[in-house]
């Protein structure tokens, strides 16, 4: 194809994105623009698959039936997730195991929140409220990013994550309002998870590199500061309404800005984690790596024993 | 008295459930792909689902404000009755669907009985169960089938637990002294009645699988009475970490 009639279609194809109109698997895409949305989906599918190990770690020990049931199908819920936007993902012309190999050797990213260790079944509480929370916040716009198997995976995400905010504050207030240790269990925990969900967010907009171009293709439709004051002011309200007390003394509603004004991030902790170097990076990772390396003896078993029933039918055919 | 014997009995049921939804819920998240991850964990949420069914049932008999959670949690290793075969580990996935296999041909005759049973209760769980159990006993005999017949590294993995776990196998048919009762009453299953047609199907399974099938002599059992395997220790140790640490709290 000629440079002009790259430009051509590179000029249809920003002109459907500003009437709004999705973009489907096999229409003309930018090699940019299908590289992004690679990087992206795959990221947010490998968090939602690596997301599964700190909540899946209190599963044998949750303290009631309903509760573990709850949870069991909570993470299960995550590892459907993964398994729409994997596939969104593979309409974008890259395989599954490709996709796996990006993870496990580390040239992809996951969410860094998943980084840090759930001590205490207070942490399942904290996590669905407050990081399914800032996921919600992230993920609502995406229902109508103009990449449409993205766009519709997330539709359905999105209804599951608020359920599980829900499950999540739920605990927490449980916890609120039972006995003395049960309160300090919370508190605990929201000490602990705050400032971790806020960097999940993303880098603030002046560090944020993908920002401009992710705008521009609607993959993104509101910056990473806009977000996080949008989770900051709906989940102060929460806290107080079950009476815990957000960890940061910086912390006050703005008369002017109708806003909260809050203390500063500790961004260094945030890019030491995205580095590598957070509590559980490498136990994370060697449990996805695990568990693949252990599994691929049934994975050959089922593809050769589906090969040999393909055989037996053509053989009956035959 | 009737009441204690129709609640032991069902414990005998319902902690089977329990310690098989116990077990393929610690494989949650390491599964060896997603589909086969979150098939297992739905296995593991229809047994749970069943054990709180059975277990606010027993709660209701025994009275005095006892929840499901007491009757799950907070009982010791010995008042604990479900059979060798559920609590043992997860080692592979051979063994998971192994001792899947071999609980779900048990648990779908078993079901099918109870549902004729005199006790409505009981009755109306095992037909709501039967539709789960059914899917379970097709999804782990395709997966015998499918590791028997894969590759030779999964023939082998799969016969090895098949060896491995053959010997839990006749328990599932042992009668206690508090079977015998419910029995009695029209509400319970003579579990020994289904031993024949449990090893037909197993055996047809094993043999389209081109497994062979284990010739033994002798049996462990023990779980029925409550004297269990070393594994069972470290199980409700897990199991009941919270309620231990944390006792008359609600969560």
């Amino acid at each position: 194809m000629s440079e002009k009639e790259i430009k051509n279609l590179e000029e249809i194809f920003e002109q459907r994105i500003a009437r709004d109109e999705k973009i489907e698997p096999k229409d003309w895409m930018p090699e940019k623009y299908r590289k992004t949305h690679i990087r992206q989906i795959s990221q947010h599918a490998h968090s939602e698959i690596v997301g599964m190990l700190p909540e899946g770690n209190w599963i044998s020990r949750a303290p009631s039936l309903r509760r573990k049931v709850a949870l069991l199908a909570k993470v299960q819920d995550e590892a459907g997730h993964g398994l729409y936007l994997y596939s969104a993902c593979e309409t974008l012309g890259i395989s599954r195991e490709e996709l796996y190999e990006q993870l496990h050797t580390g040239k992809a990213k996951y969410s860094s929140i998943f980084n840090y260790p759930t001590l205490t079944w207070a942490d399942i509480g904290a996590i669905g409220w407050l990081v399914d929370g800032a996921a919600i916040i992230n993920q609502v716009p995406l229902c109508s990013t103009s990449y449409g198997p993205y766009a519709r995976a997330m539709i359905r995400v999105c209804k599951e994550e608020s359920f599980h905010q829900r499950q999540g504050y739920e605990i927490m207030m449980t916890l609120a309002n039972g006995t003395p240790d049960q309160k300090e269990m919370a508190q605990d925990a929201l000490n602990r998870w705050w400032w971790p969900s806020l960097m999940m967010l993303g880098p603030t907009d002046a560090e944020s590199v993908h920002t401009e171009q992710s705008m521009k293709w609607k993959l993104k439709r509101k910056t990473n500061d806009e977000l996080r004051q949008q989770f900051i002011d709906q989940t102060v309200p929460q806290a107080d309404l079950i009476g815990l007390t957000i960890p940061d003394s910086d912390l006050k509603w703005n008369e002017e800005t109708k806003h909260y004004d809050f203390g500063e991030i500790d961004w260094d902790e945030f890019w030491q984690v995205v580095k590598g170097h957070g509590p559980c990076n490498k136990e994370r990772l060697s449990a996805r790596v695990n568990a693949w390396k252990e599994g691929e003896w049934v994975r050959d078993a089922a593809m050769a024993y589906a090969d040999k029933q393909q055989e037996n039918k053509i053989k009956k055919a035959i | 008295m009737k009441k204690e014997k129709l609640i032991q009995y069902i414990y005998g049921i319902a902690d089977n459930a329990l310690m098989l939804g116990q077990r393929l819920s610690e494989l949650c998240g390491h599964g060896p792909n997603l589909e086969t991850d979150i098939a297992c964990t739905n296995i593991a949420l229809d047994l749970l689902g069943q054990t709180r069914s059975y277990y606010q049932y027993a709660a209701q008999l025994t009275g005095e404000n006892v929840t499901e959670d007491d009757i799950a949690f907070l009982r010791t290793e010995r008042q604990y009755k479900n059979v060798l075969l559920v609590e043992q580990p997860n080692n592979h996935f051979g063994y998971v669907i192994t001792r899947q296999f071999l609980y779900d041909v048990f648990h779908l005759l078993l079901l099918q009985e109870l549902q004729n049973s005199a006790d409505l209760t009981l009755s109306a769980i095992a037909k709501k169960a039967i539709k789960e159990v059914s899917y379970h006993q097709r999804f782990s005999s395709d997966w015998i089938k499918r590791l028997g017949n894969g590759t030779e590294v999964s023939r082998q993995k799969v016969q090895e637990a098949v060896n491995d776990l053959w010997k839990f196998t006749d328990e599932l048919f042992q009668l206690t002294e508090d079977d015998k009762s419910v029995i009695e009453l029209g509400a319970g299953v003579d579990v020994s009645l289904l031993k024949e047609k449990y090893y037909q199907i197993v055996n047809d399974v094993l043999e389209e699988a081109t497994l062979s099938v284990p010739e033994l002599k002798w049996f462990r059992k023990g779980g029925k009475d409550g004297i269990h395997s070393e594994h069972m220790g470290y199980l409700l140790s897990d199991l009941q970490y919270m309620q231990r640490t944390y006792p008359n709290m609600k969560w």
